[in-house]
């Protein structure tokens, strides 16, 4: 029977969520470079939409993840899951990529036999969401840290690298983050409650949302000789 | 990746720049080069290549800003085999892979080492960034900044980390000169002052003796490392 | 048929395929009731059986709750398609409706789901459950395709979700919602940026799992990709319902 690890030291949360935590997110959108690149993100009101629809769908399918992976449900179904919800190939990859740059990161500041484990199981990365969920527990944090971890992140890289790419004002960019704060909130909610569902009734519960234009263009940019952005 | 359980507990060195491979083997030298864009950075990268080939089994990472132009310039001048050339992206910021967050340069040397190992030396070269970009000593156990005669001769007096703390210290182009300006003997001198006992070395790679010094530079690192 | 307990309707089809032994596929169950209704139509090739789904009511309105169900047991090839499409409408009791799809494809057997569109009316609310159980062995041709309002039409409120598993594993779990009341963003730059038809096309062979198509882009809107298994799936957004058809049945005719 999985059991929730108790959140002891809150504080970690801000270390694992720092943008400068050296886990490899800083070369990718999110998905931002390739909707700049089509015209459909020009401006502040437009990373809003984009990151608003990216937090209700593969934002909230990552913080279910992570935060099932928090509350001890078993990384090789998760992982499975996470590739059903991932139909890019593209995606899969940068997910896995950046899963065991998390790991390296996670088992060099947070020890423990959990995440070595995880590494035995994927040598060459598990999805990004998983090692979070795995990260959490390790650093002491429970599953709505995971979430909130997991969420800001889905939100955060599109913004930051839309201020790199359309030369966007970062006050404009930060103020997308905080309008979307109470969104999150909500994911948050959503995805824990999935998160200990999946617990009794197993990995199928967990959210599914897709956003089909991340996956399509995710695909495209993969195929770019120039781009500033790893994905 | 290190997998073995024995050492991973072992604070700082179970990761970044511990000098054995999980089998316990003695992992590659990793030097890293960085320098401003232009300076010649990757040009040094493919002479050290074609000198050191023949003797060393070797492998480059390259760090790119927009586009995988360093790596394919390498595969284009065919200075080695396309199995033992990575390219990271780094989202427009080399000095973030190659300092603060060297996450994704660990997993592309730790594959090279894998699928073309066991290799002797991994060249990491930074694109072009700025003058203060350092490599992490979590990445790379030597660094060589290059800077050229064209970019200005008051770049050594000025100094920077990369300037005073590399390993070593390249004047690339000094064929260029006359052409441009640059007073060699005050370079030579300011860097001298700015670096105290480490090394510099003046090199043209048109010139006769090419990459001959930084080569042999590199010899005496890996001596000392496999010693 | 039954009444639901918001007053809707509920009805079930059932429709059943096996190898008739004779090297063509034989339909032991065909069963249908009120606005469901299910034909056997002529086949185009010799082994296979084909179905026609016609719908004798317009539907579903709110409070419905259809179901089919479809198997295609060892040795069948079954080709399932529908004679118009799908206008799901607000009901007079108000609530949603509910439309389950249920597949079930033993090995060596193939299922060809090749339904007309969804279309999602204004004040509409429905919640469209797919799920596909795949035997090892087993082939599936899925086609879905949704329409968000009649022309010029808002939409209405849908959700849908798509699972398929093979030998009991997920291969393929998406879900879409959409429409008024939807969670935020859906219609914005990350998902539809107000494209109104969208679409999906799973197609499973056991030898894509030595080698499957590459990865590739179709055009503006849509991707074909690999999946994590011997799968593939089209993802199709368009204006509307004519241009995704064309692009589903380019990648279609690219698969072979």
């Amino acid at each position: 029977m999985p059991t929730p690890t108790p959140s002891t030291t809150r504080a970690a949360l801000l270390v694992l969520a720092d943008g400068r935590f050296p886990a490899g997110g800083h070369a990718h959108s999110g998905g931002a470079e390739a909707a700049v690149r089509a015209g459909r993100i020009t401006g502040a009101a437009e990373l809003e939409e984009f990151c608003r629809g990216r937090l209700h769908t593969a934002g909230l399918v990552a913080a279910s993840l992570a935060a099932a992976a928090a509350l001890g449900v078993g990384p090789a179904p998760l992982d499975a899951a996470a590739d059903a919800r991932t139909p890019s190939p593209a995606l899969r990859r940068v997910a896995r990529r950046l899963g065991r740059q998390l790991m390296r990161a996670a088992r060099a500041t947070w020890p423990s036999a959990e995440l070595d484990a995880l590494a035995d199981r994927f040598p060459k990365g598990a999805h990004q969401p998983v090692v979070l969920g795995l990260t959490a527990r390790a650093a002491g944090l429970g599953a709505e840290d995971a979430a909130y971890c997991s969420v800001y992140e889905s939100v955060g890289g599109p913004a930051s690298a839309t201020v790199r790419l359309l030369s966007l004002d970062p006050f404009d960019a930060t103020g997308v983050l905080a309008r979307l704060a109470p969104e999150m909130d909500l994911v948050v909610g959503r995805a824990v409650e999935a998160a200990w569902r999946a617990v009794d009734e197993g990995v199928d519960v967990l959210p599914a949302v897709s956003a089909p234009l991340l996956e399509i263009g995710a695909e495209a940019h993969g195929g770019w000789a120039v781009r500033l952005f790893a994905s | 990746m290190h997998l073995d359980h024995t050492h991973t507990h072992d604070g700082p060195s179970a990761v970044g720049a511990d000098a054995h491979r999980p089998d316990g083997s003695r992992r590659a030298l990793r030097i890293g080069l960085g320098g401003p864009v232009g300076s010649g950075k990757t040009a040094t990268v493919a002479a050290l290549c074609r000198a050191l080939r023949d003797e060393l089994s070797l492998a480059v990472v390259t760090n790119d800003i927009y586009t995988r132009e360093d790596a394919e310039f390498l595969l284009r001048e065919a200075v080695l085999p396309p199995e033992r050339i990575t390219a990271v992206e780094t989202g427009a910021c080399p000095h973030t892979a190659i300092r603060d967050d060297i996450s994704a340069n660990l997993e592309a040397v730790e594959d090279l080492e894998d699928e073309v190992g066991p290799l002797d030396l991994i060249l990491v070269e930074s694109g072009g960034d700025n003058l203060t970009a350092t490599f992490s000593k979590g990445l790379v156990d030597a660094q060589i900044f290059v800077i050229d005669v064209a970019g200005g001769d008051d770049v050594p007096r000025k100094g920077g980390p990369g300037v005073t703390t590399a390993d070593l210290l390249v004047v690339n182009k000094t064929d260029l000169a006359p052409y441009v300006g640059s007073d060699l003997a005050r370079m030579a001198a300011d860097a001298k002052a700015q670096r105290a006992e480490l090394p510099v070395v003046l090199q043209s790679l048109r010139g006769e003796d090419g990459v001959t010094a930084v080569a042999g530079w590199v010899r005496e690192r890996l001596a000392a490392w496999t010693a | 048929m039954t009444a639901t307990a918001t007053g809707g309707v509920r009805a079930t089809a059932r429709i059943a395929a096996r190898a008739d032994g004779r090297g063509g596929t034989a339909l032991p169950v065909l069963e249908s009731e009120g606005p469901l209704a299910v034909r056997r139509t002529r086949a185009a090739s010799g082994d296979e059986a084909r179905v026609m789904l016609v719908g004798a009511m317009s539907g579903p309105l709110g409070g419905d709750h259809f179901t089919v169900a479809a198997r295609a047991g060892a040795g069948a090839r079954l080709r399932v398609g529908s004679a118009a499409a799908t206008l799901a409408l607000p009901g007079q009791t108000g609530g949603g409706a509910r439309y389950d799809v249920r597949l079930d494809v033993a090995a060596g057997a193939e299922l060809c789901w090749l339904p007309e569109q969804l279309i999602s009316a204004r004040g509409s609310e429905l919640y469209v459950s797919s799920r596909v159980d795949l035997a090892p062995g087993a082939r599936l041709v899925l086609r879905e395709e949704q329409v968000l309002g009649r022309a010029g039409e808002e939409p209405g409120r849908l959700t849908s979700r798509l699972t398929v598993r093979l030998g009991g594993r997920p291969l393929l779990d998406q879900e879409l919602a959409c429409g008024p009341g939807a969670p935020g963003g859906w219609d914005g730059p990350a998902v539809l940026a107000g494209h109104r038809a969208l679409g999906q096309l799973v197609v499973v062979r056991p030898e894509y799992a030595e080698s499957a198509p590459a990865a590739r882009v179709l055009g503006e809107c849509a991707a074909l990709t690999p999946l994590a298994g011997p799968a593939v799936l089209v993802t199709a957004l368009a204006a509307d319902a004519l241009r995704l058809r064309r692009v589903l049945d380019e990648a279609l005719a690219v698969l072979g």
